[in-house]
């Protein structure tokens, strides 16, 4: 009945890229959202809960074109201002750091909320992910990268995922070699963004077109094949020499990540790829994000971006990553292992009762889940999940098997 | 993403061509998707399989992980849009020209002329760029028709021979792109198998380069 009425009636329909979530997986969601926290919390990362709406032009300070394309807008009635949902807490994380909170010394941030996206995106195709980072201001060396990748790690595979990849570039190296190319911001654009493909032949007629120093151009076109494994690092400093001191100096800097990560993780499965230029409008040093098989997508990703806070005063050297914890869950198959009940019939004698709810209060206070027995309820006890019940034996109240 | 590689192709052209520079990354198909109804082939190699789809949904399946490689048209490619795969090699098959063709000699008002296509943001993006405000009808098919019976000014299609075009009264006009096919790849793929794509595309584009 209620079936076809919800056909005819589509009030049921959710707008699309939007999702909720039902039993058992809700609570699989809150056990994983709640067991990151703990995690960042015995690393020392302060939760912070940034604000689900700002004035959109704070929102969108010292970021580019394409967070704003994603951000929801509208109007603040009382101030007759534009206000927009969050799409990325990142910049309004960094905001706090060098805003509010103000410290001089290093601080570790981290944050767990839903944002909201304009457009669908992802694997998932999800407008509402929920979003979880962790960010590490006022740091600028190696260390922090790698401590923010190793936390990276851990949380996916706290999440239940393995034989992780990390993927590791460094947006330096192109800015380097585009800045002695001379290229304008709009050729430096389409550039990027044929690189972003790989589309080597693209890439080789628009550098024909706008670059006159031959060997800009080759070293160029080179960061196309610059991917795989350690290799690459030493091919890199073969093919990139003439580049100068900033170029070898980045590759450097992704050595020492390489080899300090390798240490503090063990066997960890890295690729190197010199053209990935993921976050290129904020970030400005290393780029890493994560990969696990059986997804065509990254699961998380980060990198340095010591400029953000510039905009809010204050310019700290940052480093962190985030990713989407619905997308955890999708891949993880750690399975809810839900403790069964106990179902509790009612007393009908009103001195017992006292005694009952007493019993109950220790049941649940002992982490037990018990449910009432409510009059009238058609339901036998099999159904309700409860594997066992309240039985009064000799003026005790007890747990028997059903 | 098990440890097989997986391969999207569209049937005809795209397939046909596509099998000589396979063969020499030593991949040769067991079935033949003209005849089989099967939509995944196996190959000689047991952890190479082939899927055989239409060529509009090739990017989709590799850049969500679907196939880990593909091979389709640069019109399709743009039409797609975003950079979420990589698409490394241009195999230089399946070659064509994207054209915007139009009656020999009819009239038509250029302030804001009407376009039919199957390829909605190659057309926004070219007249956009010259400078010139059109309505876009999307065609799935037969765009030749659209002028002759006035539902177009013009229209943007891939033109090979030109045949077709010439038996409906129609002449090209402007060459807005050349096309052909490209490798694509998806971007886990790339790097979580990275040992074995890399090979793949590093002995299909010698297979590209040695047919000149």
């Amino acid at each position: 009945m209620v079936h076809n009425v919800s056909k005819e009636n589509n009030s049921w329909l959710l707008p699309e890229g939007i999702d909720e979530f039902l039993p058992p997986q809700a609570e699989r969601l809150e056990r994983l959202r709640r067991s990151l926290l703990d995690l960042y919390s015995s690393w020392g990362y302060e939760y912070v809960i940034p604000p689900m709406v700002e004035y959109l032009e704070s929102l969108l300070v010292g970021t580019g074109t394409e967070l704003e394309l994603e951000t929801f807008k509208l109007i603040d009635q009382k101030s007759g201002r534009l206000l927009g949902i969050h799409a990325d807490m990142t910049p309004q994380v960094a905001r706090i750091d060098a805003h509010r909170l103000n410290r001089n010394g290093p601080t570790r941030l981290c944050y767990l909320d839903a944002v909201l996206h304009t457009r669908q995106d992802g694997f998932s195709r999800g407008r509402c992910p929920l979003q979880v980072g962790a960010e590490l201001y006022g740091h600028a060396g190696i260390e922090s990268d790698v401590e923010v990748i190793h936390l990276m790690v851990e949380t996916l595979r706290l999440a239940g995922l393995d034989e992780i990849h990390i993927d590791l570039g460094h947006v330096g190296i192109f800015r380097a070699l585009a800045c002695r190319a001379s290229l304008t911001g709009s050729q430096e654009a389409l550039l990027f963004n044929a690189l972003q493909r790989k589309a080597k032949p693209e890439i080789e007629t628009l550098l024909a077109d706008l670059c006159n120093d031959a060997d800009a151009r080759t070293m160029l076109l080179a960061l196309v094949d610059l991917n795989g494994g350690r290799e690459v690092l030493e091919e890199a400093r073969r093919v990139l020499s003439a580049a100068g001191d900033e170029v070898l100096n980045a590759v450097d800097k992704l050595q020492q990540i390489a080899d300090f990560a390798s240490q503090r993780m063990g066997d960890l499965s890295l690729h190197f790829d010199l053209a990935e230029l993921r976050g290129y409008r904020y970030q400005t040093g290393v780029v890493f994000a994560a990969f696990v098989p059986g997804h065509g997508q990254e699961v998380a990703r980060g990198g340095r971006y010591d400029d953000i806070g510039s905009v809010f005063g204050r310019a700290r050297p940052a480093t962190g990553f985030s990713s989407d914890l619905k997308t955890l869950m999708a891949l993880s198959d750690t399975a809810l292992s839900r403790p069964a009940a106990i179902i509790v019939y009612p007393c009908e004698e009103r001195e017992q009762r006292v005694a009952l709810q007493t019993f109950i209060a220790q049941l649940r206070e002992a982490g037990e889940r018990v449910v009432e027995f409510l009059p009238g309820q058609q339901v036998n006890e099999s159904e309700t999940g409860c594997d066992r019940k309240v039985v009064e034996i000799n003026g005790q109240w007890q747990v028997v098997e059903i | 993403m098990s440890a097989t590689i997986t391969i999207a192709l569209s049937k005809g052209r795209i397939f046909k061509e596509t099998l000589p520079l396979l063969e020499h990354a030593g991949i040769i198909p067991l079935d033949d998707p003209t005849t089989s109804r099967k939509l995944i082939l196996d190959t000689n190699l047991d952890d190479v399989k082939l899927v055989v789809i239409r060529a509009s949904d090739v990017p989709t399946f590799v850049e969500y992980g679907a196939a880990d490689m593909g091979v389709t048209g640069k019109d399709v490619l743009v039409e797609y849009g975003g950079d979420g795969l990589y698409e490394p090699l241009d195999l230089k098959i399946a070659r064509c020209r994207m054209m915007v063709a139009g009656p020999k000699d009819g009239v038509v008002d250029e302030s804001r002329m009407r376009i039919a296509t199957k390829y909605v943001e190659t057309a926004k993006r070219y007249f956009a760029a010259q400078g010139q405000q059109v309505e876009i009808i999307k065609l799935y098919g037969a765009m030749e028709l659209a002028p002759i019976v006035g539902l177009a000014d013009r229209i943007v299609d891939v033109v090979d021979t030109g045949n077709t075009l010439k038996a409906n009264g129609l002449v090209a006009m402007d060459h807005i792109a050349d096309v052909s096919s490209r490798l694509i790849v998806n971007k886990a793929s790339m790097k979580m198998k990275h040992e074995r794509v890399k090979c793949y595309v590093d002995l299909i584009a010698e297979a590209v380069a040695s047919k000149g």
